[in-house]
């Protein structure tokens, strides 16, 4: 197999990208990505796929003039670090935390595209995370309600009524 | 004056134990990035900003329940020289980024080396776990106690919704990067490797091989990783590398069985003169050093070679790169002249070993 950028080369360093659920190879040369500057060889690093991420990013999903109620991606900017959309395009990465807030109207697409879902469903911070794994917890309850109306077991579906609204009492009061 | 003695010896101590499956998993690492909240990513973060965050993260250490994750050296890259560095990276215990371009960059290590904590790489903590062999699942397990620790005295950039929040939007998430480096001759040997490498892709895993020039790794040596870090849990990207890495060392050893049984002659002849090469030639370049020790390796594995264990083949892929010649002979050498001087290291360690 050729290498995609130089179609020289044998490509010897392969990636996946999940594109809408569709899987979308990249093909790529050592020699092509070293010129990126971003291949040593030998250590731990190797390759890093920024090059390849920025290209995804200038893609412009609800077009350019933001019809969808989308604000255009010119426009954006993090008000924390001063990063705007168009730096964060070029570079693939963000500048401070706040800039995943500021730039969110944009995200879906990229973490569709790079990881195939939009939504953490991992690891919680232990301190910080007591809310989220209540809210967590709701969600699920809300599903096994569903479930329960569905298969028409009204009495254990009031049950779960019960405690998704203790829950949500619990998470009000904070 | 800075710890120095993490490189001057090849080997980490973590990598000197016997390890499940280790004659293919040559090492299993779990990566947790995570940052402050608060302050800018490394990347903009000001002078005083990312010495904050050296500060902080290097406190967290004093705490007994840090502590209890054995006895850590805190290295401040600015005190290391090139050369150190570049040992460090050949080690895999810091990233050619914290070498190269960190800002209040540090590095905090466990006696053993087994976890190496940067401070002000890409992100403001990376937590790594490197275990020997094939142990993904502890080397996970450690890293995410590790984590717990520091979480319990830092704040730590969270979102509901996207996770922890991290500088490259291909670690968002989890932060969880787990890779294991293995050895497969017999696969390259029988043409497999590429059918498999390319199935391996296509469930959410990364290949890297180090290549040479040809379509051949150097080394036969691959590293298979996780690339989806949102939307699994950690478990099952875990579960995921862990999976597919036993199925690729089923496949290794069948594709073994078969070398020996269909042509011992061929992979005997193969394997023996590529070590009498390695024990008597007087100029071997790094190319050529990584095939002929893949091809010893092999042998060992195969018992074909006595008196050679993995644990010396695992040094000598360390010290025949150049910055750990360059620390064991001397700074200023020339190419050539390194060729020289690993011919000599690899002469003399295959000597040693097999005479004790
Ligand atoms: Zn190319
Ligand atoms: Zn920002």
């Amino acid at each position: 197999m050729l290498c995609q950028e130089c179609n020289k080369r044998p490509a010897t360093l392969h990636f996946t990208k999940i594109v809408n659920g569709e899987k979308t190879e990249f093909h790529i040369c050592e020699s092509c990505a070293r010129e990126k500057g971003e291949m040593i060889p030998g250590t731990a690093g190797g390759f890093s796929i920024h090059n390849l991420l920025s290209g995804l990013l200038d893609f412009d999903p609800a077009g350019k003039s933001g019809s969808a109620g989308t604000p255009p991606a010119k426009a954006l900017q993090c008000e924390e670090c001063g990063m705007t959309y168009s730096q964060f395009s070029k570079i693939g990465r963000f500048g401070c935390s706040s800039c995943y807030k500021y730039f969110d109207s944009r995200l879906d697409p990229l973490f569709k595209r790079v990881h195939g879902s939009t939504s953490h469903v991992g690891k919680v911070p232990a301190r910080a995370g007591g809310r989220i794994k209540v809210k967590r917890q709701i969600a699920d309850l809300k599903r096994e309600l569903q479930e329960s109306i569905t298969q028409e077991e009204f009495e254990e579906a009031a049950q779960i009524r019960d405690q998704i609204r203790e829950l949500e009492k619990g998470i009000a009061q904070e | 004056m800075p710890n120095l003695r993490f490189t001057e010896k090849a080997l980490s101590d973590w990598m000197r134990s016997d390890a499940a499956d280790s004659e293919i998993v040559i090492s299993s690492r779990v990566r947790i990035a995570r940052n402050l909240q608060h302050v800018p990513f490394p990347m903009l973060a000001s002078n005083e900003q990312s010495e904050e965050v050296l500060n902080k993260l290097s406190e967290v250490l004093q705490y007994d329940d840090v502590h209890a994750f054995g006895d850590f050296h805190t290295l401040d890259l600015i005190d290391i020289d090139d050369l150190d560095k570049r040992v460090l990276v050949e080690k895999h215990l810091i990233s050619p980024s914290l070498a190269n371009e960190s800002r209040n960059g540090a590095v905090i290590l466990s006696e053993d080396e087994s976890v190496s904590i940067m401070i002000n790489e890409e992100d403001h903590l990376r937590i790594q776990c490197l275990y020997p062999g094939f142990q993904v699942k502890e080397a996970w397990e450690k890293a995410s106690a590790i984590d717990d620790a520091f979480e319990a005295h830092v704040d730590y950039a969270f979102d509901d919704r996207r996770g922890y929040l991290t500088s490259c939007p291909t670690n968002v998430g989890t932060g969880v990067r787990a890779s294991v480096m293995m050895h497969l001759p017999a696969l390259v040997m029988t043409q497999q490797i590429g059918r498999i490498l390319t199935a391996v892709s296509q469930v959410g895993l990364t290949v890297r091989g180090i290549y040479g020039e040809g379509s051949e790794a150097m080394g036969n040596l691959f590293q298979i990783s996780n690339q989806i870090t949102l939307g699994q849990t950690e478990q099952e990207v875990i579960e995921n590398l862990h999976g597919v890495v036993l199925q690729m060392i089923g496949h290794e050893r069948t594709a073994r069985e078969r070398l020996i049984t269909d042509s011992r002659l061929r992979i005997t002849d193969r394997v023996m003169r590529s070590y009498g090469i390695l024990s008597h030639a007087a100029v071997v370049d790094s190319k050529e050093a990584a095939q002929r020790l893949s091809d010893v390796r092999l042998g060992v594995d195969l018992g074909l070679l006595d008196g050679l264990s993995i644990t010396v083949m695992n040094e000598l892929n360390v010290m025949t790169q150049p910055g750990f010649l360059q620390k064991t002979f001397g700074e200023d050498m020339r190419t050539d002249e390194r060729d020289i001087y690993r011919a000599q290291l690899i002469r003399d360690t295959i000597n040693a070993a097999k005479q004790s």
